[in-house]
């Protein structure tokens, strides 16, 4: 009798645990993520918005937040450092859960990042880095930029070259200018065939960029390379370079986030080498970022995390249709 | 000889109408039988009064007959009172140092004294020139326009966004054209009809006009060329007998500029109302349109500088409304020597100082000068030519009336 018993309770349990998989598990670890950003804040302070690398951040992050539950918003100090310290620091009374900011130098919004921090929000810095370290960092390495833009030169100009080459730099104060030009010194110091002939700033600005190689250009006819900081910029140079009819003599290498406008000219022969930052990927980290942080629940500045994106390199010859992504394309908002 | 001719008839009318303010109303009649057309005894007292309030008297003695060669020696008189003393103006001062420069740097610097790298000097400058021949127009009728630099960005970036989207080239330029005209009559509605400052008028005008465009004509900061396009950037490129087409631009412009201001009603009529515009105004110059034109005129010449510019770098960066060029070009203006206070100088002023910044730059950048360092060379020089000249040519008694801007 208690055998039968036995099996019946067997037999029953069985078909009670079968029904249950047939009405499926409950992942227990779906909720903690479902629940970590609803009705969070998240609010995105740019340089400016209405270019490709913080349009392209605002589109992938706008979406993650938003359809997990949270809200995103923007404050857009139009390339005005003073507005940005200022809406920066109006967030820090408003506290928001979140705040992204994106750098205009490496001193201006130190200490309001770290104000943020103190005050109970979780701050992510985007592709330039204040001299403070927040919870996290997303963007490009430009040690890593500078050597490779450095290391296209090496290899263009080395031998049975002039060996001279030129840089362009940005806003001198400006992260991206300060941690990429020391690389660059760095590794054409060591290749004493490369005679750097121009070192000079064009305050991300097509039209003087222009001026200034163009005025190069005469002092040195036999060019060999140009590293310009950004990709708007180069488009100056690379204007001045065509004029004096020397298109695809003087190696033209630039960096920038990959837009359509890059390949497009890699393609016509404006650029010859790109180092690109990848800003969907750069979207993608920022919002594993901020899930991190939310899920992990650790006070602000408790933890200090970087994420570097990893360059990619193109040229004319590797492009193929995808190898940059288009603003045109982005969601309307 | 305006001025002259009101002084003058007042003067006439008061002595000949003396007599009749004794007789009692007689002096109503023996006036209006004057052959003057400002012989009426209101008017003559007026004008009279006009000069006097003017302290027209304290720049040149008003002449004591009413005969031409009195006339003249006013005029003279009127002239090189008004004027800066030709000898030691800023214009020769800048022009001095311009010269001492570019001796130098031909002297010490390899290839700087080529014709190519002459001409790329004068392409780098082109804009900025052209910039300073619409500033110039409008300063010289005491105005100033802020708003230049927006005038130049946004309807060329409007303009480029059109061709993006399909537009017909033509129909894009004349849309853009007419946005940047539309802007420089509303700068000059502003300034004549609702009589705001210049100043401020200018300033928000330019502000909204490139609210307006980054909202709602285009979204990004950076306007490309099209692809379709790319005859715009072959123009771009060209060189007619060796010299390029920005270059090419700012002569004409220039050319343009100078004859209009010497040789047309509308220029002569910007200098008296820059010299004195309650006195322009009582001679009968419309100068309510007058104003309205001296801004679209400004637009019209700003909208070709950033098609020149759109055309040189493939596109159109309108962050340069936020630089620091709308300074570099009310330095070229008033640098070369057009002073402020308006009615003074031309559009060779305006070529002086654009050389000057053209030879400065040309040479750092080829000395390889570190960029902060520039920023010190440059503001020196200029801080150099303002000495010299308050030294050489201090205030007047005209501008210490009416004060600079």
């Amino acid at each position: 009798m208690t055998r039968h018993k036995i099996i019946a309770l067997c037999a029953a349990l069985v078909l009670c645990s079968s029904a249950a998989i047939a009405d499926g598990l409950v992942d227990p670890g779906r909720s903690p993520y479902v629940e970590a950003l609803q009705g969070k804040k998240v609010v995105f302070l740019p340089l400016a918005m209405g270019f490709d690398l913080a349009e392209g951040w605002t589109s992938g992050v706008r979406q993650a937040v938003e359809g997990s539950g949270g809200t995103f918003s923007i404050r857009d100090p139009n390339w005005s450092t003073d507005a940005g310290a200022q809406a920066l620091t109006e967030l820090i009374s408003e506290k928001p859960d979140l705040i992204v900011v994106h750098n205009p130098d490496v001193q201006s919004y130190a200490r309001l990042n770290e104000k943020a921090e103190k005050a109970g929000i979780y701050v992510i810095q985007v592709n330039m880095r204040s001299s403070y370290s927040t919870d996290g960092y997303v963007g490009a390495d430009w040690l890593k930029v500078g050597e490779a833009e450095a290391n296209a030169l090496i290899r263009k100009c080395g031998a049975g070259t002039s060996g001279k080459v030129a840089i362009v730099q940005g806003v001198l104060t400006a992260a991206t200018s300060v941690y990429q030009i020391g690389p660059i010194l760095d590794v054409l110091a060591k290749h004493p065939e490369i005679k750097v002939v121009s070192n000079q700033a064009a305050d991300w600005d097509a039209s003087k960029a222009r001026a200034l190689t163009a005025t190069v250009l005469q002092q040195n006819p036999d060019l060999c390379g140009l590293i310009s900081f950004w990709d708007g910029m180069a488009l100056g140079s690379s204007a001045a370079i065509a004029e004096a009819g020397k298109t695809g003599k003087v190696y033209v290498v630039t960096n920038g986030g990959g837009e359509q406008m890059a390949c497009d000219n890699l393609d016509n022969g404006s650029f010859d080498e790109y180092v690109s930052f990848d800003v969907p990927r750069q979207a993608a980290d920022m919002n594993d970022m901020i899930e991190t942080l939310f899920q992990a629940k650790q006070k602000p500045g408790a933890v200090k995390i970087s994420l570097y994106t990893p360059n990619q390199i193109l040229t004319k010859a590797d492009l193929k249709p995808g190898s940059c992504w288009s603003m045109k394309s982005l969601p309307k908002h | 000889m305006i001025v002259y001719g009101m002084v003058c008839s007042g003067q006439t009318s008061i002595t000949k109408s003396k007599p009749s303010h004794k007789a009692g109303r007689r002096g109503g009649s023996s006036v209006a039988a004057s052959p003057s057309p400002f012989r009426t005894a209101t008017t003559s007292r007026a004008l009279l009064a006009r000069a006097r309030h003017l302290r027209l008297g304290a720049i040149a003695p008003l002449p004591r007959r009413c005969d031409f060669a009195s006339a003249l020696a006013f005029g003279r008189a009127m002239k090189s009172a008004v004027l800066p003393s030709q000898r030691f103006s800023q214009e020769r001062i800048v022009f001095a140092i311009t010269v001492v420069l570019f001796l130098i740097f031909s002297a010490t610097l390899d290839r700087f004294l080529t014709s190519a790298n002459l001409l790329s000097l004068l392409q780098s400058v082109s804009v900025l020139g052209i910039l300073g021949v619409g500033m110039a127009i409008v300063v010289i009728g005491r105005g100033i326009d802020l708003s230049i630099v927006a005038v130049m960005a946004i309807p060329v970036a409007w303009l480029l966004t059109m061709m993006d989207h399909g537009v017909a080239a033509p129909l894009a330029f004349a849309l853009g054209l007419g946005f940047a005209l539309a802007i420089g009559a509303l700068n000059g509605i502003f300034i004549a009809y609702v009589e705001a400052p210049a100043l401020f008028a200018t300033l928000a005008i330019g502000a909204f006009v490139y609210g307006f465009g980054r909202s709602q004509l285009f979204s990004q900061d950076i306007i490309a060329l099209p692809k379709s396009e790319s005859w715009i950037a072959a123009v771009g490129r060209m060189h007619i007998a060796d010299i390029p087409i920005a270059v090419l631009f700012f002569a004409v412009i220039c050319a343009a500029g100078s004859l209009a201001l010497k040789y047309t009603k509308i220029g002569r009529f910007l200098y008296l109302m820059g010299e004195n515009y309650l006195a322009a105004r009582i001679t009968g110059i419309p100068t309510r349109p007058m104003i309205v034109l001296q801004y679209v005129l400004s637009s019209l010449v700003a909208f070709v500088a950033g098609v020149v510019t759109a055309a040189e770098v493939t596109s159109m960066n309108t962050r340069v409304v936020n630089s620091t060029l709308i300074y570099d070009v009310i330095l070229v203006v008033v640098v070369g020597g057009i002073g402020l206070s308006g009615g003074k100088g031309g559009i060779r002023n305006v070529i002086v100082g654009t050389l000057l910044i053209g030879i400065l730059l040309n040479g750092m950048t080829i000395l390889d000068v570190r960029y902060t360092l520039q920023n010190l060379i440059k503001s020196l020089i200029l801080l150099v030519a303002l000495l010299v000249d308050s030294a050489v040519n201090p205030r007047d008694e005209q501008t210490a009336q009416q004060g600079d801007i």
